[in-house]
């Protein structure tokens, strides 16, 4: 074993993308048959390394090495052939697809794509206990074995070195189990894993090696038995880790949102918001806790009228359940959106404009019927000052901008309406830690000011340290409540997982 | 088509898309059907020219060019582009073809009228896919392009006095046309006028007497489509890179090469389409011959969900109403109203069943109006009739169109690495 | 500091050369580009393209032809509005041609029917421009409607529309509302009394022919859509929906509305398309209106629905028609312009994209560079590549 060449080896890996440099001088030694941890903060480089080891973007400048032979990808086809696979961290799968045809495509020639091909599936299947049937179509399928599928197509294609992409960022902790134990097995079959991710436990938990990025660069190569997880974060960031702690409780007993029996349905006439009840009150942080789709973007989007919904919502006392979506942004519902270029911002328009976007129709964006271009303006300078959005000028269109530049002149514009209830999903993701620490102040301060927070979040020390009171999602449903000051992300995931619907929900 | 998406966040929640396949024994069920509906009318008001072999050949060549429209919009969108400009590539469809066909005989110059539409999905998959330009605001440039191209080369080619046609093809200039042996004596049968028999005596002899060959080339390519998407392996990546491109990638597939097939394969569809109008359904290529028949095609591909089987449904449908007009259309048309006011009140029960109201009631109205016309004239006005398909075309995607499922990513624009 | 303070600096500064320039030289390289292959067509056919632009620029700018061309660009221009209304929020309604040819349609035939009489002259002409408008927009609703209430894509049903709204105006003036006039070979809806002619301007000097009058009424419209799509709430609706319809959505615009409201301004202003020539010209429908409403697609992609670049769009495709008319007259075939236009129409809608393109990319090199280096962050990834809608 011990002569076996490296299976991967970086050397000076630089990538630059227009104005900014992704990655410089990435330096990577993985040994054969182990799980090496590449961990780094959002942003650091990590998924741009791994693209580029995949074949999907040409290195500006360095060296690949693959089993002791220099390789150069000009696609993912070329990775493919030298035994390379990835596991993306958004899963690649056509929903209207099956299982077989997923995999099949791109390596029809091994195994046709009809009956050969379905039982090297299930004989793949079997062997490692993915547990994938072929004939499904991946719509039906939900997150586990939907990374299965994903998993098992990179098997298909008799891949030796995988590349796992934040695999865990979608799943509970018991799937993360699953998933390791499936890794485990993959090791013990001589196969090499590279394991991308920025939570730290898991990563000491399942990682042979791990190398930490900072910058676009690589900054430390360690043993999980030689750190701490205070340690790697430090080597991280570079500097401590900011907490989203701190709290005094603000919480009034006045309601700022009432919401009493809301149910959405899903297109296949099933509730995927199933009769929630829930009260968010002034100056308080109500978190919901849940795996990705399991209704928290539905719930999110009945709220602000954007779905058709049964049940009443109350803001401020009054119903405003049969409103339009503007009318509710008019009265005070501020919406920070999961995907904030897909509901945040216009990405070619400036960021004037982005600043209107919303309050179309209150000051100091519009003067009666029309827009006041020269308030819009002045106010955007205003953003862009205090919320510190780094740009040269509020004309730059907002798809210039960073992504935690970006979320900043969301917060900023939401912020800036005074509103009576804040609906913020996932207000840190994809963005930079200095961001992610002035995002957390802004909501902590409108908090101190008196406001509602909705808060969605998959980060777990996000939703725990920042809310004041917790529910669990499920299947659509509230299932559990949990006190922030007591509960552990572990027990927080196993209420995520609907496990405890029983107990939990009395 | 940003709109749609935007429209369709809201769609999805109130209708479920269900996958709907046509299964041979539906399709069969729902021909013979047809058939004993179309008896009825001809029983109830004697009008012969709705089961007519006359009628019934008119309609298949009226089918032929909008199926063949459809089929390119199946392979463009399929392949996640949506081709607008199939009217334009089939406009240089009928050129080329007639052109070829003067110059060189039938079969050369089907091979340039395909070649013709084939070169108009180049330019489009040139626009959409490598340059990202919208594939509507393509289509469109397209479909005002390919006109200006034919008229400039009909006038340098047949000159001045023929800018707006061709000669006329000889008739060793077409490709010839079979019969099915002895099918041609139904005739005797069909001049009975029995019910369902002498109909279906006429169908017969409509649908194979006298059929030129590129109508069968047709009806093959759509078995052929269906084979070559659905169970090779370059069928599976065209219909990938339409359904989710990123995926596609990400296996080193490349989405362009696939997506250029596609979109150069619904041209040159397109475009044998062109050639069957103006070779095979005219003999003479005249402009403006393809009368909207890329669109109805397209309409036809999306009655037919996407897929080849309820694609030829659809363009049977869109080509019978279209070949209503040739032959004392405003008798047939009339005559029909009783069926097409039967349908609509049938469907009208059907929707209230399933509480889908509005659509109930719509049906319900058009039914009932249906029946008001039938009564209150004898005859509809020749440019009523001309205007029949189009008409039939938004009734039926109207009733229709929310139950469908389109390949997920068509389109959308999509950058590669992205 | 802040940007507003002054005036005219600000004003510039908003102004960004990276953006502007590729979206300035993007219809001038797509014209060249026309330009070439139409000559490379003539050359081909042994004619000779410099000849073929001299001649067509000698007689283009003649003053009768000023005129001609004039009065083209304002039945164009009226139609690219149309067009552009929809275009800017994504929604395609290629249906101004049937919108256009049944508005003019009925409002000519309610103008002229006996029991119209007793209305003065001026009345009339507004009555047929609102008239034309509401049948325009009523045409286009059909389409409206279709797509928010069934989903139907409005590009095949508005195509649907204009066969069908052809074959009704052809059925009511030949079958019910037409008059033929005598010695006349074909129907109109009947000569408008004189007093409703709307009166022409004489500004070209060098001729006594007018410019229709209803020029003046295409010059408010762009004004008035300048205004209406860049300083109103609706015109930052319709472009935010334009831009992405999801973030549009979760602004609280109402995705249904805007289509249906898009759609009827859309086909209101698409009935006025036909009535220059309808109120200075022919004083009556007839059949030989049509064609504009395509032209008016061209026109809208040309300017890129921008209210200059239409205006632009629509007297160069005014000087195309009419100047082509002496090419017959040189032995050069004046189809040679279709193929100009064509091409025109194809490239510059590449030209725009790779000009976005470009101007992106520049900005966040910019955007990059500003920002990277003084305040010595972290590099962070580029927050988008490229879209993904």
């Amino acid at each position: 074993m011990t002569a076996d060449p490296p299976a991967v080896v970086l050397k000076g890996i630089t990538k630059r993308f227009p104005g900014v440099v992704a990655n410089s001088d990435v330096n990577l030694t993985v040994r054969k048959g182990t799980i090496h941890a590449i961990v780094g903060e959002n942003g650091a480089g990590k998924s741009t390394l791994m693209k580029i080891l995949y074949g999907m973007q040409p290195p500006d400048e360095g060296e690949i090495v693959i089993d002791g032979r220099p390789v150069r990808f000009s696609s993912p086809q070329g990775a493919i052939e030298a035994g390379i696979g990835m596991v993306h961290q958004h899963f690649m799968l056509a929903d209207n697809f099956t299982v077989t045809e997923n995999v099949v495509l791109g390596a029809e020639k091994l195994h046709g794509i009809g009956a050969g091909a379905k039982a090297k599936i299930a004989e793949i299947s079997q062997r490692y206990g993915l547990g994938v049937r072929p004939d499904e179509l991946v719509e039906n399928l939900g997150v586990g074995d939907r990374q299965r599928v994903e998993i098992l197509k990179v098997l298909y294609r008799g891949a030796r070195i995988l590349i796992l992409d934040e695999p865990t960022a979608v799943l509970v902790p018991q799937e993360v189990e699953e998933l390791f134990g499936n890794l485990r097995e993959l090791i013990r079959e001589g196969l090499t894993v590279l394991f991308i991710s920025h939570k730290l436990d898991e990563v000491r938990m399942v990682a042979d090696d791990i190398t930490v990025i900072r910058r676009g660069t690589t900054v430390a190569s360690v043993k999980p038995a030689d750190v701490t997880a205070r340690q790697l974060a430090t080597l991280m960031v570079g500097s401590e880790l900011p907490s989203p702690e701190a709290r005094e409780s603000t919480v009034t007993d006045e309601p700022a949102l009432v919401v009493e029996g809301l149910t959405v349905l899903g297109a296949e006439g099933r509730p995927v918001v199933d009769n929630a009840t829930f009260t968010i009150h002034r100056g308080e942080v109500v978190g919901i806790a849940g795996v990705e789709g399991n209704g928290q973007a539905e719930i999110a989007e009945a709220i602000l009228g954007m779905r058709p919904a049964t049940g009443t919502i109350r803001l401020g006392g009054e119903d405003v359940s049969a409103w339009p979506t503007r009318r509710r942004r008019e009265a005070g519902i501020g919406y920070v959106p999961e995907d904030r270029h897909r509901q945040g911002l216009l990405l070619d328009a400036p960021l004037w404009e982005n600043r209107i976007l919303g309050h179309q129709t209150e000051r100091p964006n519009a003067r009666g019927f029309l827009i006041d271009v020269g308030g819009a303006r002045r106010d955007t300078q205003r953003i862009v000052e205090e919320y510190d959005v780094r740009t040269p000028s509020i004309d730059v269109a907002a798809v210039a901008l960073s992504g935690g530049n970006q979320q900043k002149l969301i917060v900023g514009r939401e912020m800036s309406h005074q509103p009576k209830v804040l609906i913020a999903a996932h207000p840190t993701r994809g963005v930079d830690v200095g961001a992610q620490a002035a995002i957390w102040d802004h909501i902590r301060n409108a908090r101190i000011a008196g406001m509602g927070v909705l808060l969605i979040s998959a980060d777990l020390d996000e939703l725990i340290g920042l809310s004041d009171s917790l529910k669990v999602i499920y299947g659509g449903r509230l299932v559990a409540d949990a006190d922030p000051a007591t509960v552990t992300p572990e027990q927080l995931g196993v209420a995520m997982t609907g496990a405890t619907t029983e107990e939990a929900s009395e | 088509m940003s709109t749609d998406a935007m429209l369709s966040t809201a769609a999805a929640v109130t209708a479920a898309p269900k996958r709907r396949r046509m299964g041979t024994s539906r399709i069969l069920l729902i021909i013979a059907g047809t058939l004993v509906g179309l008896s009825l009318v001809h029983l109830l008001t004697g009008a012969d020219d709705v089961t007519s072999q006359g009628a019934v050949q008119a309609a298949l060549q009226a089918a032929i060019p909008i199926g063949l429209a459809g089929l390119g919009g199946l392979w463009a969108e399929r392949a996640g582009v949506v081709n607008i400009g199939l009217e334009g590539q089939m406009v240089l469809g009928t050129w080329f073809g007639a052109w070829g066909s003067l110059q060189y005989g039938p079969w050369v110059g089907l091979l340039i009228g395909i070649a013709g539409g084939a070169v108009g999905g180049l330019i489009h998959a040139l626009a959409t896919v490598t340059f990202g330009v919208d594939h509507i605001v393509s289509g469109v440039a397209m479909t005002i392009l390919a006109p200006g191209i034919t008229r400039y080369l009909s006038f340098i080619t047949w000159g001045s006095g023929g800018a707006t046609q061709s000669p006329a093809l000889k008739p060793d200039q077409t490709v010839p046309r079979v019969s099915v042996p002895f099918v041609n004596r139904l005739e005797g049968l069909e001049k009975h006028h029995w019910f369902l028999i002498s109909d279906l005596a006429g169908v017969l002899r409509g649908l194979l007497v006298q059929v030129s060959l590129v109508t069968i080339l047709a009806v093959l390519l759509i078995v052929l489509t269906w084979v070559v998407l659905w169970r090779s392996p370059f069928g599976l990546r065209v219909r990938s890179v339409g359904e989710d491109p990123r995926a596609a990638e990400s296996l080193g597939i490349n989405v362009y090469k696939y997506k250029y097939y596609g979109v150069i394969i619904s041209g040159a569809m397109a475009g044998l389409g062109g050639v069957y109008l103006s070779t095979v359904s005219a003999v003479i290529f005249r402009e403006g011959q393809t009368g909207g028949r890329g669109y109805i095609g397209l309409a036809a591909m999306i009655f037919g969900n996407w897929r080849p089987g309820g694609l030829a449904l659809g363009a049977s449908l869109f080509g019978y109403t279209d070949a209503l007009q040739l032959r004392r259309g405003s008798e047939s048309v009339h005559a029909l109203l009783i069926l097409v006011g039967a349908l609509l009140l049938a469907l009208a029960v059907w929707e209230l069943r399933r509480r889908n109201n509005i659509v109930a009631i719509a049906s319900a109205v058009l039914g009932i109006l249906s029946y008001v016309i039938f009564f209150a004239v004898d005859k509809i006005p020749t440019a009523l009739v001309q205007a029949a398909p189009y008409i039939t075309v938004l009734v039926v995607l109207a009733l229709a169109a929310q139950r469908l499922r389109m390949p997920a990513a068509a389109g959308k624009r999509y950058r590669r690495g992205g | 500091m802040s940007a507003g303070s002054a005036a005219p600096p600000a004003f510039w500064r908003r102004i960004d050369p990276a953006k502007l320039v590729p979206q300035l030289a993007a219809p001038v390289a797509a014209l060249l580009l026309a330009a070439v292959i139409s000559s490379i067509a003539l050359i081909i056919t042994d004619k000779d393209p410099l000849q073929a632009f001299s001649d067509m620029y000698t007689f283009g700018i003649k003053p009768d032809s000023q005129v001609e061309i004039l009065n083209k660009a304002s039945e164009y221009y009226i139609a690219a509005v149309a067009v552009a209304i929809g275009f800017k929020m994504g929604l395609f309604n290629i249906g101004v041609e049937g919108q256009s040819k049944i508005g003019a349609f009925m409002a000519g035939a309610l103008a002229s029917a006996s029991f119209m009489s007793w209305m003065p002259g001026a009345l009339r002409i507004a009555l047929i421009m609102v008239v034309a408008m509401l049948v325009g927009a009523a045409w286009a609703s059909i389409a409206a409607l279709l797509k928010t209430r069934r989903g139907v894509s409005e590009v095949i049903s508005t195509l649907m529309l204009n066969v069908i709204g052809a074959q009704v105006v052809t059925w009511l003036l030949n079958d019910h509302w037409g008059v033929q006039a005598p010695g006349a070979q074909i129907k109109t809806t009947g000569i408008l009394p004189e007093e409703s002619w709307m009166p022409g301007l004489p500004i070209v000097s060098g001729t006594d022919q007018k410019v229709l009058g209803f020029l003046v009424v295409a010059v408010i419209l762009g004004v008035a859509y300048w205004f209406a799509i860049n300083r109103t709430r609706f015109g930052f609706d319709l472009r935010a929906t334009g831009y992405n319809p999801f973030a549009a959505t979760a602004s609280g615009v109402n995705a249904k509305k805007m289509v249906i409201t898009a759609m009827l301004v859309s086909g209101g202003i698409a009935g006025l398309v036909n009535l220059p020539r309808m109120l200075g010209e022919t004083h009556t429908y007839t059949e030989g209106f049509g064609g504009i409403g395509f032209t008016g697609i061209a026109v809208a992609l040309l300017g890129r629905n921008h209210p200059v670049g239409m205006a632009l769009g629509a007297i160069l495709w005014g000087f195309l028609a009419r100047s082509q008319l002496i090419l017959d007259l040189d032995g050069i075939p004046k189809e040679i312009v279709l193929i100009m236009q064509g091409v025109a129409v194809l490239s510059v809608v590449i030209a725009y994209e790779l000009a976005a393109r470009i101007g992106r990319r520049a900005q966040q090199r910019r955007v990059g560079a500003a920002t990277a280096a003084p305040a010595g962050s972290a590099p962070l990834a580029p927050a988008i590549t490229e879209e993904s809608k």
